[in-house]
C-alpha cells in the first residue's frame, strides 16, 4: 500500500496523520506538497487536518483551488480512496467531493474535546476494522465543524449508507439523538462524517490520528487507519 | 543626514524619556537627534526593552546549572533534556494591548512568545498561559474574558501548537489591567541552538515574514506607562496577528535552519526592527547598514521613523553567510513570505540607516545599548502581615467545599481550556486539568512536563514568602506528575517601580524567588518583566507568574491526579499545621484578607517532593496531587471528580486542617498492600505521612457525615464559569 499526504500551507496536522499511518503500515508515507501538479501512484490520499490558508475566506476554500487538488480530484473519480480530516474534510466539500457543508459550531466558539462516536457502516474500506455500531472515542478540534445538507442530501446520505459516523453519548444512543453535550458543534442529524456514494471517499471531523497511540490516551482511531490497510495492502 | 527641526522638550516627553535621559542622547551622540533617532532611543530605553528599573535585582536570581544551556539574555532559555536533545522556553506579558484589544492583544502575544522559541531554532510543542481578570462583578471582565481566550486559541490553534494548560484568575485589582502571560516550550537538537550575535563583516541582513506596516508603532513605550482615560485612543498601537503566516514563517525558518545558511537569527517582537539590528549588532560586537527602502512595507508613504519602530508581527532579521541569499530565497518563496536584503552588517559599530543612499539616522550602537539607563529604584520592605483573628467555621465543611469548588476562584476552567486546541501534534500525554501538562518528546519515549503558577495574595502580604511559593509550587507541580524539574521562567507583573512600595514587593518578589530557585536547583532561564500595571493609580497584585519545565525519563511513569481505584488509600504527605492566612477558605467564605502567606520551608519543600517523585519514579504510585488553594478537601474532591470514583475521608472536625493551604504537600492514592510499606518510608525520612481517606462509591464523605454525590458536586463546580460568561 502507497499513501500520500498532501501538505496545504497551514496545514498542521500532516505530520500527526504521518506519523499514525506509517506505524499503521509499517512504512513509509509520501508527503506531497500543495502546489505539485502530478501525484506519483498512490492508494491512498490524505488532505489533513489544520489551518490551510488559514481559513481565511471560507474554511477550505482557497485549498479546494490548489494545483495538487485537480489531480486529488481526478484520482478519486478513478476510485482511489481519500480521506479527509477536519481542514481535510472541509476542502473536500468545497472540492465538490462530497456534498453539503461545515458551517461555524453552534456554541461559536472553537472547540476542543473528547467525543464519542458510533459507526454507522462498518462495511467500507475506511471502517471494516469496527463493529456496526460501535462507538469510538477520538478528540475533535475546530471551529467550523457543523455539518450542514439540504433535505434531499440528507436523505440520499441516509439512504445510500454515506453516513459514516454520527456524534452520540457514551453509550451509543442506538434509540435516539445525541445528547447537547454530544453534539460538540450542533451538526445536523448527529453526522460527523460522510462517504461519497462509492464509499471510496471519507470526510470526517474527529481526528483519528490523535487517538491513535496509548500515550493519547485511548486508540480508537486506530481502526479506521488499520481498516484502510487491510483494504487497501 | 536630513535637515529636521529641533527636537522640543515636548516630544522628548512624548517619548517617554526624562530630561536626564535625553542629556545622555546628546552626549552619546555629540549632536541633537533627529526625530527618527529620537524615536530608536526611546524604544530602546523604555522600560520594556532596556529593563532599566529592574535589572538591577534581575542579576541576583541564579541562572546557572550544569543542565543550562543557555540562560538570560537571548530571545530565551535554553535546557539540555538528554538524548542530545533541548527544551527551549520562555514565558512573556502582553498586558496593556490585551486590554485595549483583547483578541490581538493576546494573539499577538502568543505570536510573539512563538517567534522568541523557534528563532532558536525549536519546534514550538506546547503553549502554555496564565490570565488574571478583574472582578467578575466589573462590567469590563467577561468581555475581556472572552477576546482574551478567544485570542489565545484563535492563534495557538491555527499555527498548530497545543495549548496543554494554564491559569485564569479573577481579582479586583486588575479591574483595569489584566496580565496575558504566554510561554511557549520548544523542542530543538542541542547542538543546533540558534543565537542572535550578527557576525562577519559584509554579510547580509535579511528581512523575512510579513510586510511591515504601522501598526504597534510606540507599543513597547505603552507598555512601560500607567494606563489613564487616553489610553483607549492608544488602540491603534496594538498590533494585528496573522497566525497563518507565523505558521508559514515556522515552517520556512526551521527548513532554513536545516542547512547552513544562517549566521544569526533574532524576531521582530517589541520595537521591531530596531531593537532587534541593534541587539544582534551590539551582540556581534559590530554595525549594521540598513537600506530602508528595501524593508517590505505594507503601506505607501511610510517615514524611516515608521519603519523602524512598526511592531508589525511575523517578521524576522537574519544575518546569512555570504552567498547563502539564493537558497533562503527559494524557502521563503516556497512559503510565500517576504525575502529582503536589507543591509550589511558593518565593521564601523555604528547603526546607520538610508533612505534612497541618503544617512536617516547614525547612532554608536554600544552606547545606545550600554548607555541606557539602570536605576536602582528606592524601595520600602513590604510591612509584615497582621496575624489572622481564630477563624470560626461559618458552615460545615462540605458545604464550604461546594461553596469554594463552585466559586469563581476554584471553578472548573473547562469553558476556557476547551476552546484551546490541546492535542494537535499528537504528542500530547496529559491534557488540561491537571498539576502539570505533559507533552512526548517526539519520537521518544520521555515527556517534558510543564506547569505555570504563582499565588498573587500571597505575593500582596508578604512578597519574599510569595516570590518563593510561586517557584516552590511549580516545582510541587511538575514533581507531583513524576517529573524531575529542570528550569524555570519567569513573568514579572508589577505596577509602577517609581513608587517604593511597589518597587519593595518587587524587590521582595525577586529574593523569595531566588532563595527557592537556589534551594531547589531551579533556576532561571529566560524572562520578562511588565511593570507600570496600574490604571488611575491603582496597582495590580505583585504577580510574578512562574513558568516550569521538568523532565519524565519513562512515559510508562507518570502520576495523574484522577483516581482510578476502588478500596486505595488516600496518604497525605506533608505537615499540616491548619493554616489558613490567605486561604481561599478565609477570602472567599469570611471575606478576610487576613493573615501571612503559608511560609514556604524549602528544605522541607525539597524533602517531601523528591520523596514523592520517587515513590512515582520507582512505579509505586501513580496517583497523585499536590495540595494548593482550597487544601486537602479541594485537592481530595478533584481528584474523586476527575476520576469519577468517590472518596471517604477522615480526619480532625478543624477547618485549618481541610482548608489550610500549608505548603509542600501532596496525596497520594495508593492500594491498600502498600500503605504502610509507603508510611514506614516515610518515617524513617522524617516526612509526615497519614492516612485521611479510602476510594470507592460515588460520593464524597467527610467523617461519616451525609455525603454529596460526585455528580452533584461535578456539576456545581463545571457551571460557574459557563453560566458567568453566559449571563450578560
Amino acid at each position: 500500500m502507497k499513501a500520500s499526504v498532501i501538505v496545504f500551507p497551514g496545514s498542521n496536522c500532516d505530520r500527526d496523520i504521518q506519523v499514525a499511518l506509517a506505524n499503521s503500515m509499517g512504512g513509509p508515507v509520501d508527503m506531497v506538497w500543495h502546489g505539485e501538479t502530478e501525484m506519483a501512484k498512490t492508494d491512498l490520499i490524505v488532505l489533513p487536518g489544520g489551518f490551510s490558508y488559514g481559513d481565511y475566506l471560507r474554511c477550505g476554500a482557497m485549498s479546494a483551488r490548489s494545483p495538487v487538488m485537480r489531480e486529488v480530484v481526478a484520482r478519486a473519480e478513478q476510485g482511489v480512496a481519500v480521506l479527509g480530516i477536519c481542514n481535510g474534510f472541509q476542502i473536500l466539500l468545497e472540492a465538490g467531493l462530497l456534498p453539503g457543508a461545515l458551517l461555524l459550531n453552534a456554541g461559536r466558539n472553537f472547540v476542543c474535546r473528547d467525543v464519542n462516536i458510533r459507526v454507522e457502516n462498518s462495511q467500507t474500506p475506511f471502517t471494516n476494522g469496527y463493529e456496526q455500531g460501535q462507538v469510538l472515542r477520538i478528540p475533535v478540534a475546530h471551529h467550523d465543524g457543523q455539518y450542514f445538507a439540504d433535505p434531499d442530501t440528507l436523505v440520499e446520505l441516509r439512504a445510500a449508507d454515506r453516513i459514516a459516523f454520527r456524534y452520540c453519548g457514551v453509550g451509543g444512543d442506538e434509540d435516539g439523538a445525541a445528547g447537547p453535550r454530544d453534539n460538540p458543534n450542533g451538526s445536523i442529524d448527529d453526522i460527523a462524517g460522510i462517504f461519497n456514494d462509492r464509499k471510496t471517499v471519507l470526510g470526517l471531523m474527529p481526528h483519528p490520528e490523535r487517538a491513535a497511540d496509548p500515550v493519547h490516551g485511548g486508540t480508537d482511531g486506530r481502526g479506521l487507519l488499520a481498516s484502510l490497510v487491510s483494504a487497501l495492502a | 543626514m536630513r535637515n529636521e527641526p529641533s527636537i522640543t522638550p515636548a516630544q522628548v516627553s512624548e517619548h517617554g524619556l526624562s530630561q536626564d535621559e535625553y542629556q545622555t542622547i546628546l552626549n552619546v551622540l555629540g549632536r541633537e537627534p533627529n526625530l527618527t533617532e529620537l524615536g530608536i532611543f526611546s524604544v530602546m530605553w523604555s522600560e520594556h526593552c532596556s529593563y532599566k528599573s529592574s535589572k538591577y535585582w534581575l542579576k541576583t536570581l541564579p541562572t546557572e546549572a550544569p543542565w543550562v544551556i543557555c540562560g538570560p539574555g537571548e530571545n530565551a532559555g535554553v535546557v539540555d533534556i538528554g538524548d542530545g536533545k533541548a527544551a527551549i522556553f520562555k514565558m512573556e506579558s502582553h498586558n496593556h494591548p490585551s486590554f485595549i484589544e483583547p483578541y490581538q492583544g493576546a494573539a499577538t502575544g502568543v505570536g510573539g512568545i512563538l517567534r522568541d522559541v523557534f528563532t532558536m531554532g525549536a519546534r514550538p510543542i506546547a503553549n502554555m498561559n496564565a490570565l488574571r481578570f478583574g472582578a467578575p462583578e466589573d462590567a469590563r471582565t467577561r468581555h475581556l474574558v472572552a477576546g482574551v481566550v478567544a485570542g489565545v486559541g484563535g492563534y495557538g490553534n491555527c499555527v498548530g501548537v497545543p495549548t496543554v494548560g494554564g491559569e485564569v484568575n479573577f481579582d479586583a485589582a486588575y479591574n483595569g489591567n489584566i496580565l496575558v502571560n504566554a510561554m511557549t516550550v520548544g523542542l530543538a537538537d542541542a547542538d543546533r541552538i540558534f543565537y542572535s550575535a550578527a557576525a562577519g563583516i559584509g554579510n547580509p541582513v535579511v528581512y523575512v515574514g510579513s510586510k511591515t506596516g504601522r501598526d504597534g508603532i510606540h507599543g513597547a513605550t505603552m507598555a512601560s506607562a500607567e494606563f489613564d482615560d487616553a489610553t483607549e485612543e492608544k488602540r491603534p498601537t496594538v498590533q494585528v496577528g496573522d497566525p497563518f503566516t507565523e505558521k508559514l514563517l515556522i515552517e520556512a525558518c526551521l527548513e532554513l535552519m536545516a542547512t547552513d545558511a544562517i549566521v544569526a537569527i533574532q524576531d521582530m517582537g517589541a520595537a521591531g526592527l530596531t531593537c532587534s539590528s541593534v541587539e544582534m549588532a551590539d551582540k556581534g560586537g559590530v554595525g549594521i547598514d540598513l537600506d530602508i527602502d528595501k524593508v517590505p512595507q505594507r503601506e505607501t508613504g511610510m517615514t524611516p521613523y515608521e519603519v523602524m519602530l512598526s511592531e508589525s508581527q511575523e517578521r524576522m532579521l537574519m544575518v546569512l553567510r555570504p552567498g547563502a541569499e539564493a537558497t533562503a530565497r527559494a524557502i521563503f518563496d516556497k512559503w510565500q513570505l517576504d525575502f529582503a536584503v536589507v543591509g550589511r552588517v558593518t565593521d564601523s559599530g555604528r547603526f546607520i540607516g538610508r533612505v534612497a543612499g541618503a544617512q536617516v539616522f547614525d547612532i554608536p550602537v554600544r552606547p545606545l545599548v550600554d548607555e541606557s539607563p539602570e536605576y536602582e529604584r528606592p524601595w520600602v520592605k513590604t510591612p509584615a502581615p497582621q496575624p489572622l483573628a481564630s477563624v470560626t467555621a461559618p458552615m460545615t465543611h462540605m458545604a464550604a467545599l461546594q461553596a469554594l469548588l463552585s466559586g469563581p476562584d476554584l471553578s472548573s476552567r473547562r469553558w476556557v481550556w476547551e476552546q484551546y486546541d490541546n492535542s494537535v501534534m499528537a504528542d500530547t500525554v496529559r491534557k488540561p486539568g491537571g498539576d502539570a501538562a505533559i507533552v512526548r518528546i517526539h519520537g521518544s519515549n520521555r515527556g517534558l512536563a510543564i506547569a505555570t503558577d504563582c499565588t498573587p495574595r500571597y505575593c500582596l502580604a508578604d512578597p519574599h514568602q510569595g516570590g518563593a511559593q510561586a517557584v516552590a509550587e511549580v516545582w510541587r507541580n511538575l514533581t507531583a506528575v513524576g517529573a524531575r524539574p529542570l528550569a524555570v521562567t519567569d513573568c514579572l507583573n508589577f505596577g509602577n517601580p517609581e513608587r517604593p512600595e511597589t518597587m519593595g514587593q518587587f524587590v521582595g518578589c525577586i529574593q523569595g524567588m531566588g532563595a527557592a530557585c537556589r534551594e531547589l536547583d531551579f533556576p532561571v532561564v529566560s524572562g520578562n518583566v511588565s511593570l507600570y500595571n496600574e490604571t488611575h493609580g491603582q496597582a495590580i497584585l505583585p504577580t510574578p507568574a512562574i513558568g516550569g519545565i521538568g523532565v519524565l525519563d519513562d512515559l510508562e511513569r507518570y502520576a495523574d491526579l484522577a483516581l482510578s481505584r476502588h478500596d486505595d488509600q488516600l496518604i497525605l504527605i506533608g505537615e499540616s499545621s491548619g493554616h489558613l492566612g490567605q486561604s481561599i477558605y478565609v477570602r472567599q467564605l469570611l471575606q478576610l484578607q487576613d493573615g501571612p502567606p503559608p511560609p514556604v520551608d524549602l528544605a522541607t519543600e525539597r524533602r517531601n517532593g523528591d520523596f514523592v517523585r520517587g515513590l512515582i519514579a520507582d512505579g509505586t504510585v501513580d496517583t497523585c496531587h499536590d495540595l494548593a488553594d482550597g487544601g486537602l478537601l479541594v485537592a481530595a474532591a478533584e481528584m474523586a471528580m476527575a476520576g469519577d470514583i468517590g472518596l471517604d475521608l477522615e480526619g480532625p472536625d478543624e477547618a485549618g486542617f481541610w482548608f489550610g493551604e500549608d505548603q509542600g504537600r501532596y496525596l497520594l492514592a495508593v492500594p491498600g498492600a502498600i500503605v504502610d510499606s509507603i508510611l514506614q518510608l516515610a518515617e524513617k525520612r522524617q516526612i509526615p505521612a497519614r492516612t485521611v481517606g479510602r476510594t470507592g462509591g460515588q460520593a464524597l464523605t467527610l467523617n461519616a457525615g451525609a455525603p454529596i454525590s460526585l455528580s452533584e458536586l461535578r456539576r456545581s463546580h463545571e457551571a460557574w464559569l459557563p453560566d458567568y460568561m453566559q449571563s450578560a
